[in-house]
C-alpha cells in the first residue's frame, strides 16, 4: 500500500489507514488526519526529512517515520 | 466570575489576554505541582473578572503536560464561563477543540479571531448560521487590532449559568457505546466527556473516578469487541465523527468569492525554508540575534543607560555624604548594595535587547520553521526539532525555557532537553563573561565571549549523545508539529512578551540581589566574633571561602573569592560579578570602567584560569529559580538532583581540563 513518503509532491491523496507503529498515532488523529483526509505533501526539509503537508487548510510537519504509517491512495480527478 | 481562555497555540489567545487585561494585569505564575496559569483581571461595567489563561493546546487528550492541565482545570467548579477563542483562517482544525470543549458542558461561547485574515483572503463566513449550528454564541474579534474585546466579555459575562446544548453528531453505534459506559459509570463523578474519552483513551481517563476496577476492566473488553470488525478503530471513531460533523458544518457556512492564491506566507516560507538556503539563513539569524543583543546596538543603548545608574548612584552617595553617615554605613550602602546592584542592572540593555529578539522569532512564526530545519540534526542528540525552542530561549533564561519543554509529549524528551538547557548560557551569566574578557582579552573580546557561547553549545550537543543512552535508552523521538502563518509581530505584543520577561531580571536585582549583597557585605566584613576585620580575608566569608577553594585548586583559581563568588551564583547568576565587586570592595566602581574591577581580578586570575572560570560559570549548577523550576518540572528530586549533579560535574571536569592542558602547553 501506498503511504505519504511515496506520494509525489505537491500533488493530492486521500488517507485511507494509519498504522499501527506510528508512537503518536493518537496526536496525528486530532491533528486532523482522519480517514478521507485530503493531504498534500508540500516539501521535505532540507535535510531530506521531516516533510511538510498540508491538510484541513493548514500546514503541518512530522517525520518519514511518522508518515509512513499514513496510508494514502491518489485522488482520482 | 471566573472566565477560563482557552484556543489552539497560534489563534492568537495570549493577544486576546491582554486585551481583555489591559494595565490590569496581574501577572502571577501560580506555583504548584502542575498548575501553571496565567491570571488577570478585567473591568466591565464597573465589574472586576478574573481571566484565567491556559496553555495552548490541540486537544483535550493527555498527551501532554499542557493538555492535562487544561482539561483538569476545566473540570473545576471554580469556572464560570469558557471562551473559546478561535482562528477563522484556520477553522477546520480548531473547531475540532471547541467540540471537545462543548462536550465539558460548561457555559461557554467562541471567539473568532483573524477574521480580517479569512475576508483577505476572500473568504465568506456566515458567523450566524455557523453559531446556530454549534449552539454557542460566536463573537468576531480582530485581537491585534482590538476590535470586538468588550463585545466578546460582555457576552462571556452573560453565557454564565447556560450548559451548552449536547449537539447530535456521533452515529448511532457510537451513541450506544457511549451510553453504554455512562450508565456503567453512572454512579462515579464520570461526565459526559469521560465516557466519550473512555473510547478512545481507554480505561486511564476513570483514574481518579471512584470505580471498580474488574468493571472497569470488563467495559474496557466490551468497548474494545465492539470495533473487531470496524473499518475504523476506536481510537479513531471519535476524532473521525468530529471532523466529519465539522467538514458539514463548513460547508454550510463557507463561500469562497475567489481562487486560492500563493499567500504571501508562503512566498515568504518558500525562501526561507529553501532545500539550499534555509540552513544558511538559519545561521544567519542566529548571527544576528546575539549581534543585536550583545553587538554594537546593545553596547550603544548601555553605554546611555550606565550613564544613568551612574548618576544615580553619585545622587545617592552625594546624600549620604551630606547626611554625615559613619564609615560602614557608606560602606554597605555604596559598595554592598550600589555596587552589587548597579553592576547586575548595567547589563540591562543586552539581556533586554536579547529577550526582543527571541519574541521576535517567537511571534513571527520562524521558531517553528527553524524546528522543522533543525529536527533533523537533533534527532542524533535523542531530541527532536521541537526541543530546539526551549533551548533557545534557553539563551535568554532557563526559568521559561524549561517550562516551555511542556509542549514536549515525550516524557524521555522532555527530561532530556531539561538536562541540557542549563547549558545554553543565559542571559544573567553574561556580565560575568563581559567583565573577564575586558580584563583578560581586551584585544578579543568578542571572539572570547563567543567562544563561551560555543563551549555551551557544543556541550550539550555531546551531553545528548552521551545522556540519550541512559535517559531514553535508544527510543526514538518523535516530532509533529503544526507550521503556522507567518506574521508580522505587533509592537505591542512584542512589547508586553519583552517586558514580561526583563520585568523578572530588574525585579530580582532588587529582591534577591539586593539580598545577597548586604548578606555578603555583612560576612565579609565581620569574623565570627562579630568583629569588624580590616581583611575581608579574615572574614565569616572569607574562613568559609579558604577551606572550600581546594576544590577550585586544579581548574586554577583556587581563591576564596572566587570560590565564593560562584557560591553566591546559586543565589542568581548575576551575583557572581556583584560578589567580585563587593568582596574586591570596588563598589561603584565596577560601572564606572570595567578596569576597577579587572585590577584586583588580574591579582588574582591568569587568562587561562580566567578562561577556565568562564568555562565554570557557563556549566555549573543553575541558579536556585531555575533549579525550582526544574524540580518542578521533573517532578522528582531524584531526576533533579542527577540533572544539577551531572552539570556540575561537567563544569569541573571541562574546567579542569581547560585549565590542565592549557598550562602544559603554555609550559
Amino acid at each position: 500500500m501506498k503511504t505519504l513518503v511515496d506520494a509525489k509532491i505537491q500533488e493530492e491523496y486521500k488517507v485511507i489507514g494509519l498504522g499501527k507503529k506510528s508512537l503518536i498515532r493518537k496526536r496525528i488523529i486530532d491533528m486532523g488526519v482522519t480517514i478521507g483526509t485530503k493531504i498534500k505533501v508540500i516539501k521535505q526539509a532540507p535535510l531530506g526529512d521531516p516533510i511538510e503537508v498540508v491538510l484541513r487548510g493548514y500546514h503541518l510537519t512530522l517525520r518519514k517515520s511518522e508518515a509512513k504509517e499514513i496510508y494514502v491512495e491518489e485522488q482520482t480527478k | 466570575m471566573n472566565i477560563a481562555l482557552v484556543g489552539n497555540p497560534n489563534s492568537g489567545k495570549t493577544t486576546l489576554f491582554n486585551e481583555l487585561t489591559g494595565s490590569n494585569q496581574s501577572v502571577g505564575n501560580w506555583p504548584g505541582v502542575t498548575v501553571e496559569k496565567k491570571v488577570g483581571l478585567a473591568k466591565f461595567n464597573s465589574k472586576v473578572y478574573n481571566i484565567i489563561d491556559l496553555p495552548g493546546i490541540y486537544s483535550l487528550s493527555t498527551m501532554s503536560v499542557d493538555e492535562v492541565i487544561t482539561r483538569e482545570y476545566l473540570q473545576k467548579d471554580e469556572v464560570d464561563v469558557i471562551i473559546n477563542i478561535v482562528d477563522a483562517s484556520n477553522l477546520e482544525r480548531n473547531l475540532f477543540l471547541t467540540m471537545q470543549l462543548l462536550e465539558v458542558q460548561k457555559p461557554m461561547i467562541i471567539a473568532l479571531n483573524m477574521m480580517d485574515v479569512l475576508e483577505n483572503r476572500g473568504v465568506k463566513l456566515d458567523i450566524e448560521m455557523l453559531s446556530s449550528y454549534l449552539q454557542v454564541p460566536i463573537i468576531p474579534i480582530v485581537a491585534s487590532k482590538s476590535k470586538g474585546i468588550k463585545e466578546c466579555l460582555q457576552s462571556a459575562v452573560l453565557q454564565a449559568g447556560k450548559k451548552p446544548v449536547l449537539l447530535d453528531y456521533y452515529s448511532e453505534k457510537t451513541k450506544n457505546i457511549i451510553d453504554k459506559i455512562q450508565s456503567s459509570l453512572k454512579d462515579t463523578h464520570c461526565t459526559f466527556s469521560s465516557a466519550v474519552r473512555f473510547i478512545d483513551e481507554g480505561p486511564e481517563v476513570t483514574i481518579g473516578c471512584d470505580v471498580d476496577l474488574v468493571k472497569i476492566a470488563e467495559l474496557n473488553e466490551w468497548v474494545e469487541k465492539q470495533f473487531i470488525n470496524s473499518s475504523l478503530d476506536r481510537d479513531m471513531i471519535i476524532a473521525d465523527e468530529k471532523y466529519s460533523y465539522i467538514s458539514s458544518v463548513l460547508q454550510g457556512v463557507i463561500t469562497k468569492t475567489k481562487e486560492e492564491t500563493e499567500s504571501l506566507s508562503d512566498k515568504i516560507d518558500k525562501v526561507l525554508t529553501h532545500r539550499i538556503f534555509a540552513i544558511p539563513i538559519f545561521l544567519m539569524i542566529m548571527y544576528l540575534v546575539f549581534y543585536m543583543a550583545f553587538g554594537p546596538i546593545g553596547g550603544f543603548i548601555k553605554e546611555y543607560f550606565e550613564f544613568g545608574i551612574e548618576f544615580i548612584i553619585f545622587r545617592i552617595a552625594d546624600v549620604l555624604v551630606w547626611m554625615n553617615v559613619s564609615d560602614i554605613v557608606f560602606s554597605l550602602v555604596v559598595d554592598g548594595i550600589l555596587g552589587g546592584v548597579g553592576a547586575v542592572l548595567s547589563f540591562l540593555p543586552e539581556i533586554s535587547m536579547l529577550f526582543l529578539m527571541l519574541s521576535v522569532l517567537e511571534n513571527s512564526g520562524y521558531m517553528s520553521r527553524a524546528a522543522f530545519i533543525m529536527d533533523r540534526m537533533f534527532r542524533r542528540f535523542g531530541l527532536s526539532g521541537r526541543s530546539f525552542i526551549p533551548m533557545l530561549m534557553g539563551f535568554g533564561c532557563s526559568v521559561p525555557a524549561l517550562m516551555a519543554t511542556r509542549t514536549l509529549e515525550n516524557e524521555k524528551e522532555r527530561r532530556l532537553t531539561m538536562f541540557i538547557i542549563p547549558f545554553m548560557s543565559c542571559g544573567a551569566k553574561f556580565p560575568v563573561y563581559a567583565i573577564f574578557a575586558a580584563a583578560f582579552f581586551s584585544n578579543n573580546q568578542a571572539n572570547v565571549v563567543f567562544s563561551i557561547y560555543v563551549i555551551g553549545i557544543v556541550i550539550a550537543i555531546l551531553s545528548g549523545v552521551i545522556l540519550k543512552r541512559f535517559i531514553s535508552k535508544g527510543k526514538t523521538t518523535n516530532f509533529i508539529m503544526e507550521l503556522p502563518e507567518y506574521r508580522l509581530p505587533t509592537i505591542k505584543n512584542l512589547f508586553i512578551h519583552t517586558w514580561d520577561r526583563i520585568r523578572g531580571f530588574v525585579v530580582n536585582a532588587g529582591t534577591v540581589i539586593l539580598l545577597a549583597m548586604i548578606v555578603i557585605w555583612v560576612l565579609q566584613s565581620f569574623n565570627f566574633q562579630l568583629q569588624l576585620v580590616s581583611d575581608s580575608a579574615d572574614s565569616i566569608f572569607g574562613v568559609i571561602g579558604r577551606s572550600i577553594a581546594f576544590i577550585f585548586e586544579p581548574l586554577g583559581f583556587g581563591e576564596w573569592r572566587a570560590a565564593m563568588s560562584l557560591i553566591v551564583g546559586f543565589v542568581a547568576k548575576e551575583a557572581v560579578v556583584g560578589t567580585l565587586g563587593v568582596l574586591n570592595g570596588v563598589g561603584e566602581g565596577v560601572l564606572e570602567s570595567p578596569e576597577m574591577l579587572a585590577q584586583p581580578l588580574r591579582e588574582v586570575f591568569t587568562p587561562l584560569s580566567a578562561y577556565s572560570f568562564m568555562v565554570f560559570t557557563l556549566l555549573y549548577l543553575p541558579c536556585v529559580a531555575a533549579f525550582a523550576t526544574m524540580k518542578r518540572e521533573m517532578n522528582s528530586w531524584k531526576w533533579t538532583f542527577l540533572a544539577v549533579g551531572y552539570q556540575t560535574g561537567v563544569a569541573w571536569l571541562i574546567a579542569f581540563l581547560i585549565y590542565q592542558i592549557g598550562t602544559f602547553v603554555v609550559g
